[in-house]
């Protein structure tokens, strides 16, 4: 064996000893953690400004609202933003879910308040030029031409559809080609005006600055941010339970592979079943080669180069599913044993053996995770959009631990009927 | 960034490079042997690949079914790829279980089984990883202008192989593949991460040196006949996009010219790893609507490679516009000199580049091997200033040496339409 000889002097679990958090006044939460390994620094963050909000006649605006942040503001042009980030070897972008516009940079440290000063602008002065809106939306609609030839794209927009029909969930937030198309500056200069503002903003510094630097730093560009009139998004609809299976292929011609999504609901990030129902699908479709949806689907059978399972956890409702891409003439063959994996699955659960394996890379993998600024910016981000407390990672060896076999097997009964399932195909 | 590092080659041929880095409880090891899709001859392409494949479906003390179990149930993660040139392993794991990895990777450099219905079962795995890849339109361009750019030299051929192989090689070619590359004396084994020197190093010797040495394994050398003239080609498939892409030749990574041709690559298309929304065919093709979107790509390669730049057209563009607009932006590069600030600018880019690369300890371990295919670990600390010495001269000459209209291969994808 290789003796462990480590010279590590720093505690390497983010924790309340160095997670700083502070509130601005005007409401944005701002996060720190230093990391002085090396001179860079990983930015994050998000605000209420997502999908949920916007029209199904608008579908996409959320999206493109943020897209088009660092198209100009009132200081700058785009090829002056780009300028000027780029000769500095930094990078930042935006991007928008259901609930959240988020976003995200990295940078020297010595190009922070530059970095800062480009996040700022963009968020409270945007200008959405027009001919910087038309070229790209011409960029997006060629996107959503590409989307529209993507089989696992396809698939799964053919899912969300399907499983949360009616509920805000069952959109794809780069919206379709009408919608994309219907959009104008006046929409979005109106989305920006009644949706964008500091309260419920989080944002994260980690790398090579004191944490207290880092607040200064933001509260310097962002801590004279008020938009009293910010709107308060609704609360998400109850999503409607299945009754029975539900099937839908998308055809699409000339193409060698079919992508297939099998699933449900599953829970969200903050309910109490999430680490059993995590744990629980790390076998199912994870662990080692793919767990044992890889193991009957590859490895078995030779049917896919890939086959696994997932979940999909969020604020609201969650999803999990099955994916693979296989050979068009083999789709039902592989839809049937997923199916029998899911029926074994909730029959028996999982063996001891298996739930220990998941443990163990559960808690192993920990520091893999949380290796870089950026691992550790989403670590807290995490912490801070779900709640979970700033000792979360110092608490996760204990509570993945506790789960039991009865606790993975409740909740995979609770959530998986191999009665009630969405199969979502597309291919020829 | 500290670069230092130890090297040594243990008796049986097999290099090491270990780099201490103490940040974080994480250990990367990585095994690379020189053999890639560059050594394989027609009716076996994708071979290299296959094995690779084959490589993960266990020895007898590492049966397949704990391999990735032993691994995943200490909280590491492992994987393989395969280029051109090289084919290589990696571990990350928790600092205290490396050994695991070490075991693992001294066994199946030679105890690997290969059993008949293993190699049946990938082989249909394999095949739907190209089918997979054949529903891009931009997999199969890129295919059929490396098809055309290459007539003589291996590159001609995709990595993962054509589908004729894939349909034809036997359990006993990738067994012989195996025996024949996986030797010690043509391995690297390049680790990093939170261990000490002298233990990590005495742990090697006594997993890895009692493998035999074997026959220094030949590589497949066919060098590539020039090219006489511009080469142009189209693929027509379903869709509603159309793609270009324009391939030059580039020198192998040793070659002099290697380093002022990053500065022309950054130039045109962005710094590697960055945005690229300020670079020149940006500017010229997004920003003037001729494009939707414009990329660029070089490899670091044994032999002569190409550097491709790959435009997504405008839904109302012409093609043939866009690459006289291409056309018009390297005349200029090499008709003007260059600042030198465009030179500090690309420096700078390279050097946050690497800032974050330093992050991530298997990052930092790839890259000890990675550069050891085809030079040494002295081509990466060297890179910036290497990059630092470029002139505008030097620029302006490289422009003009390997950007010539007749040694190019121009492909255009012709989308037939939506679906049916």
């Amino acid at each position: 064996m290789v003796k462990r000889t480590s010279k590590l002097t720093q505690p390497s679990l983010p924790g309340p000893d160095d997670i700083y958090r502070e509130v601005l006044s005007n409401g944005i939460t701002v996060l720190a953690r230093s990391n002085f390994n090396s001179p860079s620094i990983s930015m994050g963050g998000y605000l209420p400004a997502g999908a949920i909000f916007e029209s199904d006649a608008k579908l996409g605006l959320a999206d493109f609202v943020s897209s088009s942040l660092m198209r100009g503001t009132q200081r700058r042009n785009f090829d002056e933003i780009y300028n000027e980030l780029e000769s500095v070897g930094a990078s930042m972008g935006f991007d928008s879910g259901v609930h959240n516009i988020s976003f995200g940079g990295r940078t020297l440290v010595e190009d922070l308040p530059l970095l800062l000063k480009l996040l700022s602008e963009s968020l409270q002065t945007p200008t959405f030029p027009k001919d910087e809106v038309e070229k790209l939306r011409a960029q997006w609609l060629t996107g959503l031409a590409i989307r529209a030839q993507d089989t696992s794209d396809m698939a799964s927009m053919a899912f969300d559809a399907m499983l949360f029909e009616g509920h805000p969930y069952s959109r794809p937030s780069d919206g379709y080609v009408e919608t994309i198309q219907s959009i104008t500056r006046d929409d979005m200069e109106k989305f920006h005006r009644l949706y964008f503002g500091p309260r419920g903003m989080v944002i994260a510094i980690v790398g090579a600055i004191e944490p207290k630097k880092a607040v200064e730093a933001v509260s310097r560009v962002l801590g004279g941010w008020q938009v009293p009139g910010q709107l308060k998004a609704s609360v998400l609809p109850p999503h409607k339970p299945l009754k029975k299976t539900v099937k839908r292929h998308h055809a699409l011609a000339g193409k060698s592979q079919s992508d297939l999504v099998i699933g449900m609901v599953g829970p969200s990030r903050k309910g109490p079943e999430y680490l059993s129902a995590s744990l629980g699908n790390s076998v199912l479709g994870q662990f080692g080669m793919m767990g044992r949806i890889g193991e009957v689907v590859r490895e078995k059978s030779g049917l896919a180069y890939y086959a696994s399972s997932s979940l999909g956890a969020g604020i609201g409702p969650g999803t999990w599913e099955v994916s693979a891409g296989v050979n068009p003439k083999n789709l039902k063959k592989a839809i049937g044993l997923i199916e029998k994996e899911l029926r074994r699955f909730i029959k028996s659960g999982v063996t001891k053996q298996e739930l220990a394996d998941s443990q163990a890379n559960y808690i192993g993998r920990l520091p893999l995770s949380l290796e870089s600024n950026s691992g550790v910016a989403n670590a807290i981000l995490n912490i801070e959009r779900y709640g979970l407390g700033l000792d979360y990672y110092q608490r996760y060896v204990g509570m993945v631990r506790e789960v039991t076999r009865a606790d993975v097997l409740e909740t995979a009964r609770k959530y998986i009927d191999p009665d009630r399932l969405v199969i979502a195909t597309a291919g020829p | 960034m500290a670069n230092k590092i130890t090297q040594l080659t243990l008796k049986n041929g097999m290099k090491v490079l270990l780099k201490e880095i103490h940040t974080a409880p994480i250990i990367s090891s990585w095994v690379w042997y020189r053999v890639g899709s560059k050594d394989e001859s027609t009716g076996k392409t994708g071979i290299s690949h296959w094995t690779e494949h084959m490589q993960f479906k266990g020895t007898k003390k590492f049966p397949a079914s704990m391999l990735d179990k032993a691994i995943s149930r200490e909280g590491g993660r492992w994987n393989a790829s395969t280029s051109h040139d090289s084919t290589r392993y990696y571990e990350t794991m928790p600092a205290d279980k490396i050994d695991l990895a070490l075991r693992l990777e001294a066994d199946r450099m030679r105890n690997s089984i290969y059993k008949e219905n293993e190699v049946a079962s990938e082989r249909t795995v394999i095949i739907s990883e190209r089918e997979g890849h054949e529903n891009e339109p931009m997999f199969r361009l890129t295919e059929a202008v490396q098809n055309t750019a290459f007539r003589v030299h291996p590159y001609r051929h995709e990595i993962i192989g054509d589908m004729a192989d894939l349909h034809t090689i036997t359990r006993d070619d990738l067994y012989g593949h195996y025996r024949t590359y996986y030797v010690p004396n043509n391995a690297i084994l390049a680790i990093a991460g939170d261990f000490e020197t002298k233990e990590m190093l005495k742990r090697i010797k006594e997993l890895f040196e009692p493998i035999p040495k074997g026959a220094t394994p030949p590589r497949l050398t066919r060098p590539e006949p020039e090219q006489k003239g511009e080469i142009r080609l189209s693929v027509e498939g379903p869709g509603e996009t159309t793609f270009i892409q324009v391939a030059y030749r580039f020198p192998d990574a040793t070659h002099p010219d290697f380093f002022p041709l990053q500065v022309v690559d950054s130039l045109l298309t962005g710094a590697s790893g960055l945005s690229y929304k300020t670079s020149r065919l940006y500017r010229a093709l997004v920003d003037h609507e001729y494009a939707v979107n414009v990329s660029g790509w070089s490899e670091s390669t044994i032999d002569p490679y190409l550097y491709r730049i790959t435009i997504t057209n405008h839904p109302k563009g012409n093609p043939e516009e866009a690459i006289k607009v291409l056309d018009g932006e390297i005349r200029k590069l090499q008709d003007e000199l260059i600042s030198r600030a465009e030179i500090t600018r690309a420096v700078k880019q390279a050097s946050a580049v690497f800032a974050y690369g330093s992050e991530n300890i298997t990052h930092q371990a790839f890259w000890m091997g990675y550069v050891e295919m085809f030079s040494s670990y002295d081509w990466f600390t060297t890179y910036l200033d290497k990059l630092a010495k470029v002139t505008p001269k030097d620029v302006q000459r490289v422009a003009q040496k390997y950007f010539q209209p007749k040694s190019r291969v121009i492909g255009i994808y012709i989308p037939n339409g939506a679906e049916a």
